[in-house]
């Protein structure tokens, strides 16, 4: 590996704010290579997840080295992960991801300084540990926020009696970035739905003066989130995102277009029942209410369960839970190109309706010609001569 | 309103709006019609209106030669176009899924890449019948803003169609969104415009037919 001084200058711009996560971090605190390497991660397998990160979001190979080395010599950031309403269900996505990969290993990597699902510490110890991280490494830690934030009552949802409210603004003041994982923290999510009873919010709708990455779904691919946390540790920066704040990498095509069963969407094969013929053949979810054609996320691509598959290839329509609103989309059995609302019974009200206002308006018509025919009168020649 | 609220709502308020206005102003429309009645014919029936009107209602469909001679494009690009706007919207997959969720049974649809294809067909004849329109003289002059409005209206849902199954330029919720849009602005234009052609050349061919008929002769 080359020096690192001499390999900065061939870094891309935005490496500048690195230098402050990757080093100024105690001298007994290991790197994230030293780290790996500690858990028996062999150089080849590093390189191996390097190349994969690389191509997945679409980077020339040139970068691989430059993302290992990166990567390599990060001191551990320090990341606070705070919780607010969610289930729980991003956390166990990611730390049960699968058994000892890479991913998971970064993942361990970090310095998560507080993550009350994961810490030891409760109560009072475990804020006090929160309110060191944040003083250390004021300007420079990493906030992930999972849940969405009720405006309802504060009382909705605390923690150590804090509302979420007032924790989050409070921690995001010195966060470096914020990554939003889920689709509560990002857009509202399940708390959002409809009628929305504790006025829940993301973290977006909220937070407008720091970087924030959404990283949606329900929960969010792993490898996403640590794709996310792997650009951020090379570059410093954050990735390109699309208009509502996703990654483009991940984010940048829908579902529709990378699934394998497309082709029998275009020769209109479709499965009409869970159990039917075409159920069986692996024909397309249309119709059983699928939203891949609507809904942007990686997991046709990058799958699930170390790229075992996704919810389609087992069967299951698409729930779009990487969009905002999803749960509120009209339901997750009827197809995108149906109505939501019930238009049988309008057309048939409208019918009525219309025609009893149809034969109301033809009476009134015919009494107008009935009584036209009867004023009407013969004009003679005498009259014109008048 | 997040791009999938706005889905939503043409999926939904939107498309009853739509549906009550289209479906009321078509009723209303047809009823006027048919209620007002026609005078009644004092002379001596020489033949069988309905025979004569049924016919007229299917011959019509099929120009004479001199008419064809004399608008053959126009002719051939309208039938080309209301072909294409058959195809699209009536066998298209998830059409006739919105058809079946709202009239309880479906029917066979046709693969993507033939409705794809006709679409731009369709695009393409009503892209020429507008050109064609505005160079000829006496068609531009009898052409009325109604026409124009109509013609937009018509040609609106093929293109956003067409945009929202490739998806160019903007998201999926979105561009299926305009689309829905602008399908339910043709709704609502449809009863009050030169549009009810659809429903009202069904009863001025049969009109046509069945006084042809009462007199014994040929329409």
């Amino acid at each position: 590996m080359t020096d690192r001084k001499n390999n900065k200058d061939k870094l891309p711009a935005g490496l500048d704010q690195h230098e402050g996560i990757h080093s100024e971090s105690g001298p007994f605190e290991k790197t994230l290579g030293e780290t790996l390497r500690s858990q028996g991660i062999s150089r080849r397998s590093f390189l191996k997840f390097c190349a994969a990160t690389a191509s997945m979001m679409a980077m020339s190979p040139a970068m691989i080295p430059k993302i290992a080395h990166a990567l390599e010599s990060a001191r551990r950031p320090s990341v606070i992960w705070l919780s607010f309403q969610e289930c729980t269900g991003c956390t166990e996505s990611l730390t049960r991801a699968h058994a000892s990969t890479i991913e998971s290993l970064i993942f361990d990597s970090i310095s998560l300084d507080y993550h009350h699902t994961l810490q030891a510490a409760a109560g009072h110890a475990a804020e006090e540990a929160r309110e060191a991280a944040m003083e250390e490494n004021f300007g420079k830690y990493l906030l992930v926020v999972d849940g969405s934030i009720p405006l309802g009552n504060p009382g909705y949802s605390t923690i150590a009696g804090i509302s979420n409210y007032d924790m989050l603004m409070e921690t995001a003041k010195g966060a470096a970035a914020i990554i939003a994982v889920g689709t509560c923290a990002t857009y509202g999510g399940i708390p959002h739905a409809d009628p929305n009873p504790t006025g829940a919010v993301s973290v977006g709708d909220i937070i407008k003066d720091k970087p924030i990455i959404n990283v949606p779904g329900c929960p969010p691919i792993p490898v996403v989130i640590t794709g996310v946390l792997t650009h951020f540790l090379t570059f410093g920066t954050i990735p390109e995102l699309d208009h509502i704040g996703r990654p483009k990498v991940f984010y940048g095509q829908s579902i529709h277009d990378r699934c394998y069963r497309r082709p029998f969407y275009d020769k209109g094969l479709f499965a009409e029942t869970f159990d039917d013929e075409g159920a069986r053949k692996g024909w397309c979810l249309y119709k059983l209410g699928c939203k891949g054609p609507t809904t942007y996320n990686a997991c046709a691509t990058t799958k699930w369960n170390n790229g075992t598959s996704f919810p389609i290839e087992s069967g299951h329509p698409c729930l779009g839970c990487s969009e905002p609103d999803f749960w509120d989309g009209g339901g997750f059995y009827k197809s995108i190109s149906m109505p939501t609302e019930n238009i049988t019974k309008t057309a048939i009200y409208t019918a009525a309706g219309a025609a009893a206002a149809g034969v109301a308006l033809g009476a009134m018509n015919r009494s107008k010609k009935n009584s036209a025919a009867a004023a009407h009168s013969k004009t003679t020649i005498d009259d014109l001569e008048k | 309103m997040s791009e999938i609220e706005f889905l939503s709502w043409v999926r939904g308020t939107g498309f009853q709006i739509a549906v009550i206005i289209f479906i009321a102003g078509v009723i209303i429309r047809l009823g006027e019609i048919l209620l007002l009645g026609r005078k009644t014919n004092l002379a001596e029936a020489k033949g069988s209106e309905m025979g004569g009107g049924l016919r007229t209602v299917v011959t019509r469909s099929v120009p004479d030669k001199s008419t064809f001679k004399r608008s053959a494009f126009t002719i051939v690009a309208g039938y080309i176009f209301h072909i294409g706007l058959f195809v699209t919207i009536f066998l298209f997959a998830p059409h006739i899924l919105m058809f079946k969720d709202i009239l309880g049974f479906g029917w066979p649809s046709v693969p993507t890449p033939i409705v794809d294809a006709l679409t731009v067909v369709s695009i393409i004849a009503l892209l020429a019948i507008l050109v064609h329109r505005m160079r000829d003289n006496v068609l531009r002059f009898i052409t009325t803003t109604e026409d124009y409005l109509v013609w937009l209206l018509t040609i609106l849902p093929l293109i956003t169609g067409y945009i929202a199954f490739h998806r160019i330029g903007m998201t999926a919720p979105t561009l299926l969104a305009i689309h829905i849009l602008s399908v339910q602005l043709l709704l609502i234009a449809f009863p009050f415009t030169k549009l009810m052609h659809a429903f009202t050349l069904v009863l001025a061919r049969w009109y046509n037919g069945a006084i042809s008929g009462y007199r014994g002769v040929e329409s």
